[in-house]
């Protein structure tokens, strides 16, 4: 029996780019450029890793997002994984969280799945939170947030960096994980992996196939709106000396005037 | 008045300080109900009292330490189903925002996860987040169900509301789900004897300038002299310099204190995103052009193995 492995992939706004909303308040998805998710990219490397190690296992690379999101797709697939999921529709537009959990759960359940992996958090939405609303809508156990993880017997084990301690977690498939950035370096992709990643299959899917309604999703279906959006004045660069000395002194000038000593 | 649910932080009772400056946000929406899930709610319900919980909801059970998150997010339901709050209120924690996501879900809501401040609204609580490496406020408001609103610390100054803070059982039974992911050992985070770093006043971060784990000790040094938490960027934490508990950025803290010095860092997007908020930011850096420079209040060029000892005596013999 293969193991099916799904990665959550997700296409973002460059971070070093100069990001901003469109006038809908959505995020702007077309001024800057996109690419895979750094964060993401742990979590493929995990995937490959578990399955490099299975007797028999596949990769299956899911992005929710526009045309462009194949890219990421792509990128994953020129890693090594061996499939992608493409969930596209107009519809989409503006979705939240909620929706976007929900229309990735269907996804995932239409590929079928012993095992879950996302990144920990998305680089520009950064809330931290779809995977464990996979585990919640999917009813597998969620082992979230994991710097180190392993697959052995079907159980999942792995160390969680919390706040107030560290733990070690083990749960039985099926199961959710998502691994930060301590996890282990991602691999780059190498030239054979770019030419054979233009050979793999990549399904396109829309929400009429996954069974969900316009409504559930998109702005639409947003149970949270932002009413305001405004550009924080940029700081603006207070004085700045050089030390020829007395560097340590100035500053402590600052600090006493600030009433900080 | 509408009650608020709000979630307590707590290590057996002992109340972290997020949770004072939740009560204090949830009081301009509605009368506090603490919900304290775990051991100490006896010792908890006097300072909580003191902050304005009108009730604390207690429930104690193994499964909240035995099992990842979900056994909370059950009792979070139970409390939810019993109040029927104007809106819930959980720290923005790493668990906090898990356990939020799950709750929302579970109540048919919206979520707001990491709002910076909170006020009333017509129609329900006004969030205002920090977004794109804070470049950008935005206000949000939920537009269906209760709002589930996680909130970030150093969002208020707590503030002393004396209220009744009587404490009640809260009945939880806990779903399949609740034991899916076993805590099979926990090593709680050794105490520094520092402030927290999410929590402290001030911030003394080093970067790759500092130049190895050993340097680390003026940092330190630094921070003692001013009562203030230590931080490093990740270019410190990969090195092995410091631990990554103590990382400042997009994947590590983020951190909002009144002071923040960024000595031996360069100011990277991801950087900045963790600390860009703080109220004042100062620098020491070698080269003029590091763009940390651009968003301080006061920047030093030089060298930090010069400037960081030598300021750190001057604090030292000012405060006498
Ligand atoms: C997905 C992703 C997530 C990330 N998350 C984070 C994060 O959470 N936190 C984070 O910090 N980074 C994060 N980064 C990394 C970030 O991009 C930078 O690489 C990192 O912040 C650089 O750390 P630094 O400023 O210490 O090092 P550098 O950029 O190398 O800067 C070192 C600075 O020290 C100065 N210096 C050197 N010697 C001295 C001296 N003797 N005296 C004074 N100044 C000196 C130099 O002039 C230089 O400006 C992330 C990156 C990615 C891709
Ligand atoms: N649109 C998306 N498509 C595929 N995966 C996603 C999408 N959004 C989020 N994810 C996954 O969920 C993780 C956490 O996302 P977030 O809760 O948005 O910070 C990411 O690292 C991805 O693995």
């Amino acid at each position: 029996m293969s193991l099916k492995i799904v990665v959550c992939v997700k296409y973002v706004p460059d971070a070093t780019g100069d990001r901003r909303f469109a006038e809908d308040l959505t995020t702007d998805r077309e001024a800057v450029d996109g690419l895979l998710s750094e964060l993401d990219e742990y979590a493929v490397e995990q995937a490959l890793r578990i399955a490099e190690d299975a007797d028999d296992a596949e990769v299956t690379v899911v992005t929710v997002g526009p045309e462009d999101a194949n890219d990421a797709l792509r990128k994953a697939l020129s890693m090594g994984a061996d499939k992608a999921v493409h969930v596209e529709d107009d519809d989409l537009h503006g979705t939240d969280v909620m929706g976007t959990s929900l229309v990735l759960a269907k996804a995932i359940e239409h590929t079928g799945y012993d095992l879950v992996i996302c990144g920990m958090a998305s680089t520009d939405g950064s809330m931290g939170v779809l995977p464990a609303l996979l585990a919640e809508r999917l009813g597998a156990a969620q082992v979230t947030l994991l710097s180190e993880v392993s697959l052995a017997d079907g159980r999942v084990t792995g160390r969680r960096d919390g706040d107030a301690a560290t733990e070690r977690l083990e749960a039985a498939l099926p199961a959710v994980v998502s691994v930060t950035d301590q996890s282990g370096e991602a691999r780059y992709p190498s030239f054979k992996g770019i030419m054979a990643a233009k050979k793999k299959p990549v399904e396109s899917l829309d929400l009429e196939d996954l069974g969900i309604e316009a409504e559930e999703v998109g702005l639409a279906g947003a149970r949270t709106e932002v009413t305001s959006a405004t550009e924080r004045p940029a700081r603006t660069a207070g004085e700045v000396v050089t030390d020829e000395g007395e560097g340590g002194k100035l500053l402590a000038a600052f600090l006493a005037e600030r009433k900080f000593i | 008045m509408a009650e608020v649910l709000v979630y307590v932080d707590h290590l057996e009772g002992d109340v972290r300080k997020p949770t004072l400056e939740l009560l204090t946000l949830a009081r301009r929406v509605g009368d506090p109900v603490a919900v304290h899930l775990g051991p100490g709610a006896g010792n908890a319900a006097g300072v909580l009292a003191e902050h304005g919980a009108v009730r604390v909801l207690a429930a104690d059970a193994p499964e909240f330490a035995d099992y990842l998150v979900v056994p909370k997010v059950d009792a979070l339901a139970a409390a939810a189903a019993a109040v029927s709050p104007a809106a819930v209120l959980i720290p923005s924690s790493a668990e906090g925002k898990e356990i939020a996501a799950r709750l929302a879900l579970r109540l048919g809501s919206g979520l707001i996860t990491d709002a910076v401040d909170l006020e009333a609204g017509d129609d329900g609580p006004l969030a205002h987040q920090s977004v794109f490496a804070a470049a950008f406020t935005t206000t949000s408001r939920v537009t269906q169900g209760t709002p589930v609103i996680t909130v970030k610390p150093n969002s208020a100054a707590p503030e002393a509301a004396p209220a009744a803070g009587t404490v009640e059982e809260l009945a939880v039974s806990f779903g399949e789900a609740a034991t899916a992911t076993r805590v099979v050992e926990r090593s709680p985070r050794e105490s520094t004897g520092r402030p927290d770093l999410t929590e402290a006043a001030i911030v003394v971060s080093g970067g790759r300038g500092v130049n190895g784990s050993e340097n680390f000790a003026l940092i330190e040094a630094l921070a003692d002299s001013l009562g203030a938490a230590v931080g490093a960027s990740r270019a410190a934490v990969d090195a092995g310099w410091y631990p990554h508990s103590h990382q400042v950025g997009q994947t590590g803290k983020t951190v909002s204190p009144q002071l923040y010095v960024a000595a031996g860092i360069s100011g990277a997007i991801q950087h900045r995103a963790g600390m860009q908020t703080s109220k004042t930011i100062v620098a020491i850096n070698k080269d003029n052009e590091a763009p940390i420079f651009e968003l301080a209040d006061y920047g030093v060029v030089g060298d930090l193995f010069d400037i960081v000892p030598a300021l750190t005596d001057e604090v030292q013999a000012r405060k006498g």
